[in-house]
């Protein structure tokens, strides 16, 4: 036996398969193929100057129009070319909030189990199990958003809010509710941002050293106790990074929006009255768009959230690099 | 009710302990419903028919989504075109070159953000910069902005799956007098090959569940897709097409085109997990 033949059933490569040029003239070829590789990365930094001004050129035509008035006014009247962006900002704020309210919780609590408090065999299923969600295409959610969890918050949820607010005389819930609402917007992002939350929070805490937990528990603390002192404690921003990132996706989420929110340019502080939002005014009025000026204000609109996303994504990032470093060391 | 301090200690830790598992229990329920209710649904209609028919006119009975499922595979299609070599060799960059420079930094981090960027703003700018100039809606425009979301992800699992493989294997390859270039080409690449495969069938799972960005690019049609400078159908758009629908007969199409997609882009992930094991923290 060759010893090239050992390398081969490593699972390495065979080395005769190797395209053979002279070595002699490798000093270009390698200059070559580093400046090929990274002529394919500076694609990537081009790319992102290209959706930029794609989208700056796009919407040039309605701040002309509607200056600052665009960021402040809350009429959208597309027959009349008047356009504001306050519903859809609102909508998509406050729909990401109402899912960052239900999500963290549930988020934190399943990758607490799966890391610190389930027994070792159960954790990978879990996990497995809520990487599905995670698969599962958006429209598909909006699917079973229409015809079950609209109806289903109809019927059973939203009555139940309604008496809430009634009697603690609360503003935000009042009926009647038709099911497709801020409020049932918000729950089913709730569930699609659940993966992302529960992934990083998971990561974050495995990146804490046992050693804390170990020094906890020498102390004598219970195991909610070691949680909250050794691994929550440590993991604050981390966590702050992996909940950023989470609302950045809630914040970009077209169609299980579009499909239960109802669809109505409002400002209500009534979570169960129906609303838009950003991106799902895009997705319903951008193939339909009755003039040009309306195609450049709805680039605007897309401008903008992409504008929201990226400071939002930065910091998240940041954050979680920041985390990560902290523990390197 | 008044505890002594050890209890109320015990009680506190039991009682949240219960909590963390409850939340995974509560988590497993939409999860459920939604995959049980695609298949009771979805199976009703599901026939041969289905996968090789046209799409009825209403009241019409009959009619399937083989065209929206061809259209779907020739979007993925394209978009793997646009996508791939993109993502790919700038993922060697990043891992073989890049590996403290403050250029790989700058691509790194634009790549990252990249990925946030909302899958309907990748629509918008496909829209301005192919749809317009060619006054038609077309395959190549959905190709294209699918192929721009691919390129973050994939750029990213091959920079972390090239370098998985070890330092040695390259310095064994440098010792035999190989140069870079072709040790990268044949050996690491070679090498990491499995990992970058799933690397790619995750990001083409991922597209292949997209509406937002197809809805002003591709668009629709309800009828065979004659070339790719035409508007083309895909079962995500058309699900979402049926799904708003008024007509009984086109929801519960959806619901057909709901467990295909489904079945489409899971036996995607599963794929990919055959080829590599632990793909945690790609998916995202």
């Amino acid at each position: 036996m060759n010893p090239s033949a050992e390398l081969t059933d490593n699972g390495g490569a065979k080395p005769r398969a190797l395209p053979l040029l002279s070595f002699g003239k490798s000093g270009f070829a390698d200059k070559f193929f580093q400046k090929l590789t990274a002529f394919f990365a500076f694609l990537i930094l081009f790319l992102a100057f290209l959706t930029a001004l794609t989208l700056w050129q796009a919407s040039a035509p309605t701040f002309h129009k509607m200056g600052w008035n665009f960021l402040t006014s809350s009429d959208w009247d597309p027959i009349n070319g008047i356009f504001g962006s306050v519903p859809f900002v609102y909508g998509t704020i406050v729909s990401s909030m109402v899912a960052l309210f239900i999500a963290v919780p549930f988020g934190l609590g399943i990758s607490l189990f799966l890391t610190e408090l389930a027994p070792m065999k159960m954790r990978d299923p879990v996990a497995f199990l809520v990487e599905i969600l995670a698969a599962i295409p958006s429209v598909v959610y909006g699917l079973w958003g229409i015809f079950l969890l609209a109806p289903f918050m109809r019927v059973h949820v939203d009555p139940v809010l309604e008496a809430l607010g009634g009697a603690l005389r609360l503003p935000f819930f009042k009926g009647p509710s038709t099911g497709l609402s801020l409020f049932t917007a918000g729950v089913i992002l709730s569930i699609m941002i659940l993966p992302t939350i529960t992934a990083i929070s998971r990561e974050v805490f495995e990146a804490v050293p046992n050693t804390y937990r170990e020094s906890a528990r020498a102390l004598g603390a219970t195991s909610w106790e070691t949680i909250l002192l050794s691994v929550l404690k440590p993991s604050r921003v981390g966590l702050l990074g992996a909940i950023m990132l989470a609302l950045g996706r809630a914040l970009g989420e077209t169609m299980a929006v579009t499909m239960v929110i109802g669809n109505t340019p409002q400002v209500s502080i009534n979570l169960l009255a129906p609303a838009h939002s950003m991106a799902s005014v895009i997705a319903n009025e951008f193939s339909e768009a009755v003039s040009d000026l309306h195609i450049s204000a709805l680039a605007e609109i897309g401008l903008l959230l992409m504008v929201i996303t990226l400071v939002l994504n930065i910091v998240a990032h940041l954050l979680v690099w920041a985390t990560a470093a902290k523990f390197q060391k | 009710m008044n505890f002594d301090y050890q209890t109320r200690r015990k009680l506190t830790d039991r009682t949240m302990v219960f909590l963390c598992g409850a939340a995974a229990f509560i988590a497993m329920i939409p999860l459920v419903s939604l995959i049980l209710y695609v298949l009771l649904q979805g199976f009703k209609r599901l026939d041969w028919a289905f996968l090789t028919h046209l799409p009825a006119p209403v009241g019409v009975p009959g009619g399937g989504m083989a065209n929206a499922l061809l259209g779907t595979l020739t979007l993925m299609l394209l978009a793997s075109l646009v996508g791939l070599p993109i993502g790919i060799m700038a993922g060697i960059y990043l891992s073989e070159y890049g590996k403290k420079n403050k250029f790989a930094w700058a691509v790194r981090f634009t790549s990252d953000v990249l990925s946030g960027v909302p899958s309907i703003v990748t629509g918008i700018v496909a829209y301005t910069l192919v749809v317009k100039p060619m006054h038609n809606f077309s395959a190549i425009a959905g190709g294209i902005a699918l192929g721009f979301m691919m390129i973050p992800i994939v750029t990213r699992t091959t920079e972390e799956l090239v370098k998985m493989v070890p330092h040695s294997i390259r310095e064994a390859s440098w010792a035999l007098g190989v140069p870079q270039w072709q040790t990268i080409l044949a050996i690491v690449i070679r090498t990491a090959k499995n990992g970058i495969l799933t690397g790619v069938l995750l990001s083409v799972a991922r597209i292949a569940g997209e509406t937002a960005p197809l809805l002003f690019t591709s668009f629709n049609n309800q009828f065979w897709p004659q070339s790719p400078d035409e508007p083309t159908a895909s079962l995500t758009v058309q699900v979402f097409t049926y799904a708003i629908s008024p007509f009984k007969d086109w929801q519960d199409q959806a619901w057909t085109g709901a467990l295909v997609l489904l079945i489409l882009v899971l036996a995607i992930n599963l794929a990919a997990r055959t080829f590599f094991k632990n793909p945690r923290g790609l998916l995202r």
